[in-house]
């Protein structure tokens, strides 16, 4: 997805995870993903770079579908689809 | 043909058993055997374990030798040691927040230094990461025979949900069903 498109998805919840290191991102996420329905959309904050590489895999292995991820001021917005 | 038939489905029912033995060989499973007790060694364990409790994988920890320090509670004390275990027990770190570096540790101040910086940066603290290592069901098991050994007591050691003491046979059970082993 391009930048653009991410701006206008629909989050059904958006996680900050801004304030944490690996693996805090990761750990926040898997508690959100609980709260919402199957087919919604879940943003994750982080300023940890590596959170932009680590939720594309955590999502291929929970079959999640990760939408792609772009800089803010000095964080990152990632975005994936639950399964 | 009817033999054949019969022939088939019983090849079939022999791979059948087949597959699912070896899906059960590999599970999502992780098993570390944790021989270390320095504060960089348990900290990379519990980070690796949490990352894949976090991608609902069954973890199992096998905490032996040094790494036993680590499972001490400094609260808990035991009576009726004899001298080389007591000495053990002065010897080694008290606790997970007493463990030393394994590179600088520079008489205490290196490890200092790191937890310092961990906070600062939004790394958990290892009580942060026992505490949701227990919440996520990531699975302790105290190695006896170097518990023995070391003259350490089942008492002393901290409160976690489901401790489990064991022998060595376990730790291999455990890795041989896992699809990820690791030794730090």
């Amino acid at each position: 997805m391009t930048v653009e498109e991410l701006k206008q998805l629909q989050v059904a919840k958006s996680v900050d995870a801004r304030s944490m290191a690996c693996p805090g991102p990761l750990l926040e996420a898997k508690k959100a993903i609980g709260s919402i329905k199957p087919g919604d959309v879940m943003e994750v904050l982080s300023s940890d770079v590596g959170t932009t590489n680590d939720i594309p895999k955590w999502c291929a292995k929970q079959g999640h579908e990760f939408l792609g991820f772009y800089e803010d001021s000095g964080f990152y917005r990632i975005y994936l689809r639950k399964k | 043909m009817e033999k054949n038939i019969e022939q088939l489905k019983a090849e079939i029912e022999n791979l059948k058993a087949k597959v699912t033995s070896i899906e059960n060989s590999r599970k999502d499973q992780l098993s570390i055997a944790i021989v270390s007790g320095d504060l960089d060694k348990i900290l990379a364990t519990m980070i690796i374990s949490l990352a894949a409790a976090a991608s609902d994988m069954k973890v199992k920890l096998f905490f032996s030798f040094w790494a036993l320090a680590a499972l001490r509670d400094p609260r808990k004390k035991v009576k009726g040691k004899n001298f080389i275990s007591k000495m053990f027990g002065l010897m080694l770190p008290k606790s997970k927040d007493h463990l030393k570096l394994s590179k600088m540790n520079m008489m205490g101040m290196g490890p200092m230094m790191i937890k310092n910086l961990m906070k600062k940066k939004g790394v958990y603290s290892l009580d942060e990461m026992f505490k949701m290592a227990g919440e996520l069901g990531i699975e302790i098991t105290v190695c006896e025979m170097s518990m023995d050994l070391m003259g350490f007591k089942k008492e002393e050691f901290i409160d976690y949900p489901n401790l489990r003491f064991a022998g060595a046979a376990t730790f291999i059970a455990d890795a041989a069903e896992s699809s990820v082993q690791l030794f730090i």
